[in-house]
């Protein structure tokens, strides 16, 4: 192993980090206002159909798919190319955080609703009968309970986006993988390369993991002191 | 907007090579999903009944697989695997060159992929069989083979299945980027006729249709084994 | 369960051995194997039947024919391009391949099909029209060609030219118009450049001057060339056919097949059939 090219390689990868972490924070938050939102709208029977075909939607197809429809597919109509979106869509930075942050949204929000759907009626009743409003109770008793249930779901959420900030590289983002990629196109020392980037990733998503760890534990203090697996 | 008759299945639409290209998808996620249920099964085993190198080992791996971005594990696998494959080859002794085609790397790749994620599945499944079903097997005599088949397994498989059904989702999806070896599934054939007709949209969109149906279709069969095997939990059953 | 299970399990053995068995076998018998990518206007496209079709490929026949050889043709992803050649999963690559000096430490190369030389193009109703346009400018004439880049760099500053990436012209350009104030956004894919210039949101793209033509060969009511011609230097070799490194027979029977197709004037008649202008050089 050529150590001098190796640490120069982790280096030039590293200077992707930013835009990386950049990606992953942004569509975490942006896909989960946008997950809250779609759970908002499953309370009427239009908002729940128009929720539910937007997650099958976005569930069921590959997400370099969707990153390409926005990219490619989009521009190629005029009328896009017109309006006032062109000036956002016309960068590869905000079409790759817009279907990172739709692709997310589907995906947070069924974590979500599965989280919601284990909140207690009765605790949404002892809330109600003490005269809380419903914005009172949506943050202070659904809310709480719901992701704290939603937790270790959502955790696995967070590292499968750091993984998808990847395919953003395909449309010339130049984040980790980017980097890495135009270095192998570059040198062929593809092997090497690869590993630098891949222990970088990884080292981050073992911070979460132990991260959300912690967070489980600490908002289960009647399950302190037991093994978390 | 593109002309639609473009998806056609005349001699000038590309409908045949995408339906033969989503065929190539579904082949290469079911070979890629069996291959990483066996992977799977064996990594949650080592893990719940492995000795101390066996279970860092199994460990080791699924911390891995799950934090290392898919298009780098499928890159890796490509750019090394060769490699690598080559190197035992030369030293079990055959000439070579060594070769593997697109749909025996992309089938590796992704089932190595899917099998740490298949192996949580299976591990969380193992776990959640009640212990004294397992005892009460042990105290009637059954051997470890047959309580594994008699009693575990079936009850393990219950708990699975939605589970299991996720994970052949995530194959299906991951499949879209093994192009890179080769293969010539639906994302790879969209590009292609993208690329050839500039009519991004257009083919993306089909794209995406080819993968909906396979996986809404799918997804309907998980549901109907899910509550077959459910039959007994509720008395009656259907 | 059971039922659901292997009906299930078999249909899905089924459907890969049959699609399995249709994925040719490479490096097996005498038939020589070329890859290309068959998404490159007009050098290599793809029919919706899965044939390929192009100047390359009657380039190819045509050698193949003088060459006395035999040949099958598969699509591969740029991506995995050079290292599938490499790691001898086929013999040569074509798919306008630039020549370049780490390209050569791991691949051979036969005689170029394009001339060397590269250029910007541009859309016409984005109003960018860079000085020099027509001309040619020497890279190994220092003073010409710092006058040239600060005419260019001049005009381009603050704003985006696209590139395939790891080609001479990404070079270039990082060498010379990035520390100028230049946008330089490299492409995985080449024709992608084109894509995104016709869309809007290139404001220049660069690439050899074959490249270029060929695309506005199909939108010259849109899209233009402007500036000069950079050649020489590093600029100064085209596109040829790649084959495994030290694969000297190969590439010395293609590059001899070339040579005579040059010489009677086929090449450059398939060019003018492909691109209505003649990109070949004299070999």
């Amino acid at each position: 192993m050529d150590l001098t090219f190796l640490s120069s390689m982790f280096q030039s990868i590293l200077k992707g980090l930013p835009l990386t972490l950049n990606l992953w924070v942004l569509s975490l938050l942006g896909g989960g206002c946008l997950a809250l939102l779609l759970n908002l709208m499953r309370q009427s029977r239009i908002g729940a159909a128009v929720a539910g075909s937007y997650v099958f939607l976005f569930r069921g197809t590959p997400l370099l798919i969707q990153i390409f429809m926005i990219y490619y597919g989009l521009a190629g109509f005029g009328f896009i190319r017109q309006s006032f979106l062109w000036p956002f869509l016309r960068e590869p930075y905000w079409c790759g955080l817009l279907a990172l942050i739709l692709n997310d949204a589907a995906y947070t929000s069924e974590i979500l609703r599965g989280g919601l759907r284990a909140v207690p009626k009765g605790a949404v009743e002892a809330g109600r009968v003490s005269g809380m409003s419903r914005v009172a109770i949506l943050r202070r008793i659904t809310l709480p309970l719901a992701i704290r249930q939603a937790l270790p779901a959502y955790s696995n959420e967070i590292i499968s986006m750091l993984k998808a900030t990847a395919l953003v590289s395909t449309i010339t983002l130049m984040d980790m993988t980017g980097i890495a990629r135009a270095a192998i196109s570059e040198t062929w020392r593809a092997v090497e390369i690869l590993l630098c980037a891949a222990v970088i990733y990884l080292a981050i998503s073992m911070l979460v993991t132990r991260a959300s760890a912690w967070a489980e534990a600490r908002l289960s203090p009647w399950q302190f002191g037991r093994t978390t697996p | 907007m593109g002309d639609i008759g473009l998806l056609g299945f005349g001699p000038d639409g590309w409908g045949l090579v995408l339906f033969r290209a989503g065929l190539m998808t579904l082949a290469v996620s079911v070979a890629a999903f069996l291959c990483g249920l066996m992977l799977g099964t064996l990594v949650a085993w080592g893990r719940v009944a492995g000795n101390g190198p066996v279970r860092a080992l199994a460990e080791g791996y699924t911390v891995v697989l799950r934090g290392v971005p898919d298009i780098l594990v499928i890159y890796l696998f490509y750019f090394g695997g060769r490699q690598v494959v080559a190197a035992i080859g030369t030293a079990l002794g055959f000439p070579g060159p060594f070769d593997i085609s697109g749909f025996v790397a992309g089938m590796l790749a992704i089932g190595l992929i899917s099998g740490a994620g298949q192996s949580e599945v299976l591990r969380g499944a193992y776990q959640a069989v009640p212990k004294g079903t397992i005892e009460a097997g042990r105290v009637v005599g059954m051997g470890r083979l047959t309580l594994f088949r008699r009693v575990i397994a079936p009850q393990a498989m219950t708990t699975a299945l939605p589970g299991m059904g996720n994970q052949w989702q995530s194959v299906i999806k991951e499949s879209a980027l093994v192009s890179v070896t080769g293969l010539v599934e639906t994302m790879r054939q969209v590009s292609v006729a993208a690329g050839t007709t500039q009519e991004h949209f257009l083919f993306y969109a089909a794209g995406a249709v080819i993968y909906l149906i396979i996986t809404t279709l799918s997804d309907q069969l998980f549901r109907l084994a899910e509550k077959r095997s459910l039959r007994g939990h509720h008395g009656a059953g259907f | 369960m059971n039922i659901t299970r292997s009906t299930f399990l078999r249909a899905g053995l089924a459907a890969a051995a049959t699609l399995a068995s249709g994925v040719p076998l490479f490096a097996q018998g005498k038939k020589l194997v070329f890859a290309t990518e068959g998404a490159f206007p007009p050098f290599n496209m793809t029919k919706p039947d899965g044939t390929l079709y192009g100047f390359e490929m009657d380039m190819l026949a045509e050698i193949a024919k003088r060459a006395g050889f035999e040949y099958e043709l598969i699509s591969q992803a740029w991506d995995g391009m050079i290292q599938g050649l490499i790691d001898g999963k086929y013999d040569a690559v074509i798919d306008s391949v630039t020549i370049t000096e780490k390209r050569l430490e791991v691949v051979d190369f036969a005689l170029p099909y394009t001339t060397g030389g590269s250029t910007f193009a541009v859309l016409k109703e984005s109003g960018v029209e860079l000085p020099g346009g027509g001309t040619s400018v020497d890279l190994d004439d220092e003073a010409a060609t710092e006058a040239a880049i600060a005419a260019i760099a001049a005009v381009l500053e603050g704003k985006t030219v696209g590139v395939h990436v790891s080609t001479i012209q990404a070079d270039f350009l990082e060498k010379y118009l990035a520390p100028r104030g230049v946008t330089i956004r490299t492409y995985p894919n080449g024709p992608d450049v084109y894509q995104d210039l016709t869309n809007g949101r290139l404001d220049a793209a660069m690439a050899s001057v074959t490249n270029i033509s060929a695309f506005l060969e199909k939108n010259a009511e849109t899209a233009a060339t402007t500036g000069p011609a950079f050649a020489g230097g590093v600029m100064g070799r085209g596109a040829a056919i790649v084959v495994q490194k030290g694969n000297a027979e190969l590439a010395d029977k293609i590059s001899a097949a070339m040579k005579s197709m040059s010489d009677d004037g086929t090449l450059e008649a398939m060019s003018q059939q492909w691109f209505g202008i003649n990109v070949t050089p004299k070999l």
